[in-house]
C-alpha cells in the first residue's frame, strides 16, 4: 500500500510570535521550525501501518522552500521511505491543496494522511480540499485509524463524541491524538535518512484565493487582581458583580 | 442572492454556536443589502427552525431525509451546495466546528469559493475588498485575511460573535430536497458514540470552563474541579500534561495542540501557564488563575488570581457559589 504523508514546517510550540514592523509577515528571525505536531501523528501511524502490512511505502510531501529540508530529512529519519518537496512558499490552503492533489494524482497513493491543521495558520482546510480535488472521501479529524485490506476503520471526533467511519482506499484523513505515540528519530534512522531520495518538483501556477493583509497580537491584559486565599469566596462575588460572568 | 447560513441542529434544537453563525450571517446580509437564508443539518424541529427569525434569518431550508441526522460529509456537502445554488448565494457562513470545517473545505473547491476559517469578527467591506479577522498561530495572534473571488465561505469561531435575539420574529421554514442518493451516504458513520459530559456541558460549546493541571496531583482529586464546574454550570478541561498521563481524556486537553476555547470565564486550577496552554485560552473573556506559586506565568495572563492551595481554595469557591445561590 502506498501512503502519502503531508507535513508542514511550523514554528516550535514554545515560540513567542512576533511580526515584521509593518505587521505584514511573521518574523522568522531566531525561530526554530519543527514538523507540525499534528502531522507527526499522521507520519508515525503511516509507518506503523506499513510495518504491520509487511510492505508498501511511506512518502513524505512538503510544500515549501529549501529551508524546510531539515524537517523533511527528520521525517525520513523517523521512518518514511522517500520524500517530495514542492518548491514553493505556501501561499494559502487552496494553493497547498492543489499542489498535494497534483502529486497524489501522479503517484497513485492509496492513503493520504496529514495533521488536523497546522499550528501556525490553523486553517483546518487542506484535507477537505484535497479530498474534493481528487473526488475521494476525507475523514477529519481522525483519532484512530486501522486498516484491513483496502478498508480503513476510523474514529472521527465530533463535538461531544466520536463516529466510527469505514472507507475504502483511496481516501484522505487528517490525524490527531490519541492515534499513536509519535516516534522520534534514532541514530540509525538519522544515518539512513541522508541517502533516502528527496525529489524536488516545481509547483503548478495555481492562484491563491486568500491573502493576509495584516497580523496583530491579542490585546494585553490589564493586570491581575489578586484575592487573598483566606477570603477566596470574595472571588465569586467579584465574578458575579464586577465581571458579570456568573 | 441571499447570504446562506449553515445551522447545525442536535436533538431537535439549533446549537448555540449556530445561533451565533445565524446572527453573523444576517448581519453580513444587511451589510450587503440582502436577506439571510439558513440551511439546517442534523435533527431539527420546525418550531426551533422558525425561531431562527430571532437571529435575523428570513427563510430556513430543511431536508427531512432521516439519514441526515448524523454528519455525513458527502451528503452534507451536496445539500449545502444545492442550497447555495438555489439561493444564488455569494457568501456562505458556517460554524468553525468539525462539521463546518469538513464541509466548508470541500464546498470551497466545489463552488470555487475562497474560504476563511476561525473567523472572529464581522467582515470589513470598504473599497470593494472583503476582509475578515481570524485567529492564527493557535490563539497567539490574529490575521486580517482578504477573500478573493465572487464566492466566499466564512467559518465563524465559537463564542466570538454575540447572538442576536429579536423576540417574536420568525423565519419561514421551507422543505427542501437536494435529491440525495445512496452514493452520497457512502461515508456515513457506522456508529456514533457520545461521551459522558460532566454536567452535560460540552467543552467546545461551553461559556464557562473550570480546568485543572498537574497541581491537582491526581485524577482522584478531580471531584473538586467537577464540584465547582457543576455549581457554576461550567464544562471541565485540563492541561496537556494531565491528558498525556491519562488523568483526563484527551478531548478535555486545552492548548496549542489540543482544543482552543474562548469562553466568557476560564478558571485555571494548578496550571502554571506554559505558552502552549495560554495559546489555547487567551481569547477567553475573563481568566481566573488559582496557583500556590506566585511566580506562575499564568498570573500575567489573568484578570483575577488567588495565590493559594487548590485543595483549600476550590471547596471555598464551590461553597461561596452555593451560599450566594
Amino acid at each position: 500500500m502506498k501512503f502519502l504523508v503531508c507535513i508542514s514546517n511550523v514554528p516550535d510550540t514554545t515560540t513567542k510570535i512576533t511580526f515584521t514592523p509593518d505587521n505584514k509577515e511573521f518574523n522568522k528571525a531566531g525561530v526554530q521550525f519543527v514538523i507540525n505536531p499534528w502531522d507527526e501523528y499522521a507520519l508515525t501511524r503511516a509507518i506503523e501501518l506499513k510495518e504491520a502490512q509487511g510492505g508498501g511505502t511511506v512518502t513524505v510531501l512538503n510544500v515549501g522552500e529549501a529551508d524546510t529540508e531539515p524537517n523533511i530529512r527528520k521525517a525520513l529519519a523517523i521512518g518514511a521511505d522517500d520524500a517530495i518537496r514542492v518548491n514553493a512558499a505556501p501561499k494559502d490552503a487552496f494553493f497547498v491543496a492543489q499542489q498535494i492533489a497534483n502529486v497524489a494524482k501522479e503517484g497513485g497513493y492509496d492513503v493520504i494522511l496529514m495533521g488536523k491543521e497546522s499550528i501556525d495558520y490553523n486553517g483546518f482546510q487542506v484535507h477537505g480540499m484535497v479530498g474534493e480535488l481528487l473526488g475521494i472521501p476525507t475523514v477529519a479529524p481522525a483519532m484512530k485509524l486501522d486498516m484491513s485490506g483496502i478498508t480503513a476503520t476510523l474514529e472521527r471526533e465530533i463535538e461531544g463524541g466520536k463516529e466510527i467511519v469505514e472507507v475504502n482506499t483511496p481516501f484522505v484523513a487528517s490525524c490527531q491524538q490519541p492515534m499513536c505515540e509519535p516516534r522520534i528519530p534514532n541514530m540509525r534512522g538519522i544515518m539512513t535518512a541522508r541517502t533516502k531520495p528527496l525529489k524536488v518538483v516545481e509547483p503548478t501556477a495555481d492562484a491563491a484565493r486568500t491573502a493576509v493583509s495584516e497580523y496583530a497580537l491579542p490585546p494585553k491584559k490589564q493586570g491581575v487582581k489578586l484575592i487573598p486565599a483566606e477570603n477566596a469566596g470574595e472571588l465569586i462575588k467579584l465574578l458575579r458583580n464586577e465581571a458579570k460572568v456568573i | 442572492m441571499s447570504v446562506l447560513v449553515v445551522v447545525e441542529c442536535d436533538g431537535g434544537e439549533v446549537k448555540k454556536s449556530s445561533l451565533e453563525v445565524a446572527s453573523y450571517g444576517s448581519q453580513v446580509a444587511q451589510m450587503l443589502g440582502t436577506t439571510a437564508t439558513a440551511v439546517a443539518v442534523g435533527e431539527a424541529t420546525e418550531a426551533s427552525l422558525a425561531k431562527l427569525g430571532e437571529q435575523g434569518i428570513s427563510k430556513v431550508l430543511y431536508d427531512a431525509e432521516p439519514r441526515l441526522k448524523d454528519f455525513v460529509n458527502g451528503a452534507y456537502t451536496k445539500l449545502i451546495a444545492a442550497a447555495a445554488q438555489k439561493e444564488d448565494s455569494k457568501v456562505i457562513v458556517l460554524a468553525n466546528s468539525n462539521i463546518g470545517a469538513s464541509v466548508g473545505s470541500r464546498l470551497s473547491v466545489r463552488l470555487q469559493a475562497s474560504l476563511a476559517t476561525n473567523v472572529v469578527e464581522l467582515p470589513k467591506t470598504d473599497g470593494g475588498s472583503f476582509t475578515v479577522k481570524r485567529g492564527a498561530f493557535s490563539g497567539k495572534a490574529f490575521a486580517d485575511v482578504t477573500l478573493e473571488g465572487e464566492r466566499k465561505i466564512i467559518a465563524v469561531k465559537k463564542n466570538s460573535i454575540e447572538a442576536l435575539h429579536e423576540a417574536g420574529k420568525t423565519a419561514q421554514v421551507e422543505s427542501f430536497s437536494a435529491q440525495l442518493s445512496d452514493a452520497d451516504f457512502a461515508d456515513a458513520p457506522k456508529q456514533v458514540v457520545m461521551q459522558d459530559q460532566a454536567g452535560g456541558i460540552l467543552l467546545p460549546e461551553a461559556d464557562k470552563v473550570v480546568s485543572g493541571g498537574r497541581g491537582m496531583k491526581g485524577p482522584e482529586n478531580w471531584n473538586l474541579i467537577e464540584d465547582l464546574a457543576k455549581a457554576i454550570g461550567a464544562a471541565t478541561a485540563c492541561s496537556k500534561p494531565v491528558s498525556d498521563v491519562d488523568w483526563r481524556p484527551h478531548h478535555e486537553h486545552v492548548g496549542q495542540t489540543g482544543i482552543t476555547v474562548s469562553p466568557n470565564l476560564y478558571i485555571a486550577c494548578g496550571i502554571s501557564g506554559a505558552i502552549q496552554h495560554l495559546a489555547g485560552v487567551n481569547s477567553s473573556k475573563v481568566i481566573v488563575v488559582i496557583n500556590k506559586d506566585p511566580e506562575a506565568p499564568f498570573f500575567k495572563a489573568a484578570d483575577y488570581g488567588i495565590v493559594g492551595d487548590v485543595f483549600d481554595v476550590l471547596p471555598k469557591l464551590t461553597q461561596a457559589v452555593k451560599e450566594l445561590g
